[in-house]
């Protein structure tokens, strides 16, 4: 599958298709994702593992939509001529919820004192699906040592989500192999490619991708936190989504 | 072997946070201690360690939902030591005094109005019914009316500076994350006459409280004690910066002009067995001796003048009670209280007329440390935060001496001594002296869940049992 959300040259010659989101007919390119097509149709789909310019991955589930009655992952299921998508119905929601919900439980999710608060694609995703019951799950409240060994950058992977956002940003468009997962099953978590941050001989520069793409407050830059103020951080605004469903209209 | 009984007040009632009082009564109901406990515990001052110190001023304000400006300022003056800013600009000290003196007023306001005004108005042996805030709307809405405004107004003076009313974001290491726009100063501007006037009714209803009840009030939990607030270099009444200032029952100086940075040089801290509350003292006065009090009226007793014309003119009468020497009247807090809302209200106004509140300069940094110290006047007294940060920006250790810690002693001592003159030798224990009791504790505004990091309000239960264990009589009262 082709990277996905780069258009080229090509797409003209290529064979359009139409299909539904909830009943909406679109358009799309034949070998594009659901996902791809929807964001071109600007129809948003809900999403944490991925982001534009990004290879997806389809770990995180949260773009789980139903495709002829059937789920599947959105970011990675290629769209079909004909196909009957549902994206935002009641049954779908409480997935994503749920999905929502184990990632808040299944790491150490304190927003009040979290700088990347106003930012964090997980809190945006907490607030859109309304997870606010604390008790349908147990906290697993893992003990995870903070990795602030380098001079400008602290991994705290108590806040990791696991979406590999960073090793995928870090190998293809930082070229620099800054991060990977270790670890199995219920103990997997992202690593450094070293003893710590320190001694992996990077600056800033090398891992500027990487360090963007972070959809938490897991990859962060040392001694900048809470400078923005409340009211006027990315998402207090502009919440996840806001850009592809201006698009609508202006598709094509 | 004669027996104690144990009375206990369990919870307290119209205070902040979750504590305790437990009386111990002789054979002859003689009243020979009363205590009271902290029995909750939290611990941020294990857990803040191995977090970026940038986190600390946000995860510290989460101590307390009355005054977390109060802990997000003294953790940032703190911080503001590490990242080597002893000078914020004019813009950041500005906005965050104005944040401050909002927060100071309305949580003065909360306390004299929604927790301690029934007691006031309606007696402390008024019945149970009517000695809650709902009696005072029911009685007094236009008074209960000013109250909420008069706290939403301080609230609001928050959310313009903090982005939100309650744990907000508005002190960073070295500065502010915001100034204040046109449109948020105006909105705040156009109440200030309003606010004034109510401020000065305030002031009347608690010095004429005062004045009106005066021999009871000098015989109700008075008694000498030091007093520790910081002042400003020229003695004037400072809260937000200063150097701390000890002095004597008889008005004599302890100490004056200590940079608060050099705390540990003056005070010390004992920790007893029975509360999760610690005991601090003056050092050069010893442990038995080093007890001191903290809050309104240890400021106006610390203070020389006030810089605002009708706060100064309070503070004149005020001390004029007392012919200039302090006052140690528990009950005096109240008072005290309001002289300083009125001072807030004024510095508010000031504040909101000064161009520098629209500055651009926000922060500022230099050569990093490893150890700050803040200091500030938080509502109920003097706060002190301590930290230590290693090389990687983590935070190692961390020291909180929280105002009301440092009303410790002095709050038991109130309570003995209301204790021993209302319930010794009293044949029956009523629900009316017990509040006697809450009153005096009262008057401290005590914040049990900053001092001691209580959570949750109980229905009050006392229990008197004998020294075998024996419950010879409980009560219980739902809040």
């Amino acid at each position: 599958m082709s990277r996905h959300h780069e258009s080229s040259g090509q797409e003209d010659s290529a064979a359009r298709i139409s299909f539904t989101i909830d009943g909406e007919t679109c358009a799309a390119i034949a070998g594009q994702t659901i996902m791809e097509a929807a964001d071109g149709a600007g129809v948003y789909i809900p999403r944490l593992c991925d982001e534009e310019g990004l290879d997806p991955q389809g770990s995180c589930r949260v773009c789980t939509v139903k495709v002829n009655g059937r789920p599947v992952a959105s970011c990675v299921h290629p769209v079909g001529a004909g196909d009957v998508v549902e994206n935002d119905t009641a049954e779908i929601r409480g997935w994503r919820r749920d999905l929502v919900r184990m990632l808040f439980h299944e790491g150490n999710h304190l927003c009040p004192i979290c700088e990347a608060s106003g930012r964090c694609e997980l809190q945006a995703m907490g607030h859109r699906f309304e997870t606010f019951e604390a008790d349908l799950f147990p906290y697993l409240q893992p003990v995870r040592p903070v990795d602030a060994s380098h001079p400008d950058i602290m991994l705290d992977t108590n806040r990791c989500i696991r979406c590999g956002r960073c090793i995928r940003a870090s190998r293809d468009l930082d070229g620099k192999h800054v991060f990977g997962y270790v670890g199995r099953g219920i103990n997997k978590r992202v690593g450094v490619n070293g003893i710590d941050l320190s001694h992996t001989d990077i600056d800033l520069d090398d891992m500027a991708a990487a360090l963007e793409t972070c959809p938490v407050g897991c990859i962060i830059r040392k001694r900048l936190g809470f400078f923005s103020p409340i009211g006027r951080r990315l998402f207090d605004m502009t919440p996840p989504g806001t850009a592809i469903q201006k698009r609508k209209g202006n598709s094509k | 072997m004669s027996k104690t009984k144990v009375i206990e007040i369990e919870p307290l009632t119209r205070v902040e946070g979750h504590g305790k009082v437990s009386i111990h009564l002789d054979d002859n109901n003689q009243v020979h201690d009363a205590r009271l406990h902290i029995v909750e515990f939290r611990g941020f001052e294990r857990f803040i360690r191995g977090r970026p110190y940038w986190e600390a001023p946000m995860i510290v304000q989460r101590l307390c939902g009355i005054c977390p400006v109060s802990h997000n300022l003294a953790a940032a003056k703190a911080m503001d030591q590490i990242v080597g800013a002893p000078r914020l600009t004019p813009t950041a000290e500005k906005i965050r005094r104005l944040t401050h003196y909002g927060q100071i007023m309305q949580s003065h306001v909360l306390h004299f109005f929604h927790l301690c005004a029934p007691d006031l108005l309606f007696g402390f042996d008024a019945d149970a019914s009517m000695r809650n805030v709902f009696a005072l709307i029911n009685l007094k809405p236009d008074l209960a009316m000013q109250a909420v405004r008069m706290r939403k107004f301080g609230q609001e003076v928050i959310r313009a500076t903090s982005g939100k009313k309650i744990h907000g974001a508005c002190a960073i290491p070295g500065g502010v994350n915001k100034n204040l726009s046109i449109p948020e100063r105006d909105a705040l501007l156009k109440d200030m006459d309003q606010m004034k006037k109510w401020a000065q009714g305030a002031l009347v209803i608690a010095r004429d409280y005062t004045l009106e009840n005066l021999s009871m009030i000098e015989r109700f939990a008075t008694f000498s004690s030091s007093y520790l607030a910081l002042v400003r270099e020229d003695g004037a009444l400072d809260l937000y910066h200063g150097a701390l200032r000890a002095m004597d029952g008889g008005g004599n100086l302890i100490f004056d002009q200590a940079d608060y940075r050099n705390y540990g040089d003056f005070i010390m801290e004992e920790v007893k067995p029975w509360s999760y509350m610690k005991f601090p003292f003056i050092k050069m006065r010893g442990r038995i001796d080093g007890w001191y009090r903290v809050g309104p009226l240890a400021r106006l007793n610390c203070s020389g003048y006030i810089d605002t014309p009708e706060a100064a003119k309070a503070l004149v009468e005020f001390k004029s009670l007392t012919g200039g020497r302090p006052n140690h009247m528990t009950l005096a807090y109240h008072w005290a209280r309001m002289v300083e809302v009125i001072h807030c209200v004024e510095k508010i106004g000031e504040l909101l007329n000064d161009p520098d509140l629209q500055g651009e300069d926000l922060a500022v940094k230099g050569d990093r440390a490893e150890e700050g110290i803040g200091v500030i006047e938080a509502p109920r007294g003097t706060l002190i935060h301590h930290y230590r940060v290693d090389e990687n920006d983590l935070i190692t250790y961390c020291n909180l001496i929280v105002s009301t810690t440092n009303n410790n002693e002095a709050i038991n001592r109130a309570i003995t001594s209301v204790a021993k003159s209302h319930l010794s030798g009293a044949p029956r224990i009523t629900d009316g002296m017990l509040n006697h009791i809450e009153v005096a504790v009262r008057a401290y505004d005590p914040c049990l869940s900053c001092a001691t990091h209580a959570l949750g309000q109980m229905p009050l239960i006392v229990e008197v049992f004998d020294t075998s264990g024996v419950l010879i009589e409980s009560r219980t009262r739902e809040k």
